[in-house]
């Protein structure tokens, strides 16, 4: 049986608080809403042992270079001493030539698995199907990573996701350059992710343009921007706002017991059972 | 002659129609309107004010089911329909996961009218996209202790099964006092 549903409805730290409690072994299907792709996460007996973005499973080798382990060139140098095109073969062949351990290889896949289940988090909405015992390829390496702290980080970064989605409801807006008379932009050091969003900062683009641009999520975008807010060095562009509605609890009347006794329940019961 | 009652409660389209239907001796009174809204792609015609259904224990006493109106709108009727009752089942749809935050939601609603014992029913576990009794525990963030049963409510069988439970349920939670008195 086949577990169906949307994001919106069911959101992943949940699936995943699912996949652990119940032990589960499968695959955890999601396309994204809004196009934003899809992913696929491999489960076995409740642990998660990979994963694959946009319908590709991830070779070894990209995960490496991807996690800044590996450069281009040491990926062709590796790739031409491996006598089989394997993950498991370049594996041996990074270990071979000395370029990364095993310990380096196991941390680095588990890095790329947290990293990419960490990005789902940001996933507002999707389509998703968990799939009873279906495996990644046999000659992928996998690295079996226990959900519960995932979990606990994961709800952590959706905490965090939502408190910047609340500062920075909005991504169609451009970001322009502060022009309070009293803003101290002296003695500011910017990351490198800053820089790159600065030298974009123009009427014409919104953030979500820019974020499409440089290929950054919207939990990294917003992460960013916040950055450079705080620091005072940018604004926002002026965006009508809906106020939000403000609802307020009500108290629940006194308990109501029903005052009946042990004989009648066992009258009911018996008539039920002989229906 | 005594009368005792149960609540069938649950989302929209979970089922609490025909739950009742499969066990009530009389023909359910249903008080149904068209819709109007976008929940007609579900279904045409809904429970605006309650199911009431009957079962004839023996000459002194009658169990009544009233299933509450599904759609939040109406909810000031589930109150009213929550007083005195012996306790309440909460009808899930276990093939639609979009409704399980809204199940959790009215069950939390429940609760806080009356302290009275509930089961959840995992209902339409004939359909193959229901989820198991035990992922729908998860997905509800349903204690251990709290009884997530699998259900047909058309089934007569199925529905008897739940009900059965719930009175289990019940005479687990009865105190003592009660207990004693009805032995005398």
């Amino acid at each position: 049986m086949a577990l169906k549903g949307n994001l919106r409805d069911v959101g992943l730290n949940q699936l995943l608080n699912l996949i652990h409690l119940a032990r589960k072994t499968g695959a955890l299907s999601v396309q994204n809403d809004n196009g934003g792709g899809n992913a696929r996460l491999y489960f076995r007996e409740g642990k998660l042992i990979y994963a694959a973005l946009d319908g590709q499973e991830t070779r070894l080798t990209d995960m490496m270079v991807k996690i800044g382990k590996l450069n281009p060139d040491q990926v062709a140098a590796i790739r031409q001493r491996a006598q089989v095109d394997t993950d498991k073969a370049l594996g041996l062949a990074m270990i071979q030539t000395g370029i990364l351990t095993q310990a380096d290889i196991v941390q680095g896949v588990k890095n790329y698995l947290l990293e990419t289940v960490y990005q789902l988090l940001t996933w507002a909405g999707g389509v998703f199907i968990f799939e009873p015992n279906h495996a990644p390829a046999e000659e992928r390496i996998t690295v079996p990573i226990n959900l519960d702290h995932l979990i606990i980080e994961g709800g952590r970064r959706v905490r965090e996701f939502e408190k910047l989605r609340e500062e920075l409801p909005d991504l169609d807006v451009p970001l322009k350059f502060t022009e309070r008379q009293d803003a101290n932009l002296r003695n500011i050091n910017l990351s490198v992710d800053q820089w790159k969003i600065i030298s974009f900062i123009n009427s014409r683009n919104t953030i979500r343009q820019i974020a499409s641009y440089l290929k950054v999520d919207e939990f990294q975008i917003r992460r960013i921007v916040n950055g450079l807010q705080q620091a005072g060095l940018v604004e926002l562009g002026t965006t009508p706002r809906v106020p939000v509605p403000v609802t307020v609890g009500t108290a629940y009347p006194s308990p109501s017991a029903p005052n009946v006794g042990r004989g009648v329940l066992l009258r009911v019961m018996d008539r039920l059972r002989g229906l | 002659m005594q009368t005792v009652k149960m609540v069938v409660t649950g989302p929209f389209n979970a089922g609490k129609t025909s739950f009742i239907g499969a066990v009530s001796e009389i023909p359910v009174v249903r008080t149904e309107r068209k819709i109007s809204d976008d929940t007609r792609a579900v279904k045409d015609s809904t429970t605006v004010a309650m199911d009431f259904g009957r079962i004839t224990v023996d000459q002194d006493l009658v169990l009544y089911l009233f299933g509450t109106p599904g759609q939040k709108r109406f909810d000031f009727m589930w109150e009213i329909l929550s007083e005195g009752m012996l306790g309440f089942v909460v009808l899930v749809d276990s093939a639609r996961p979009e409704t399980f935050r809204e199940a959790r939601s009215i069950l939390d609603t429940f609760r806080g009218y009356s302290n009275t014992p509930f089961i959840v029913a995992a209902n339409k576990q004939d359909d193959e996209d229901a989820w198991p009794p035990d992922d729908l525990r998860i997905a509800m963030s349903l204690d251990e202790n709290v009884r997530v049963l699998p259900c047909v409510s058309g089934d007569k069988n199925s529905v008897k099964s739940i009900l059965v439970q719930l009175l289990e349920v019940i005479l687990e939670y009865l105190p003592e006092e009660s207990a004693a008195k009805s032995i005398k």
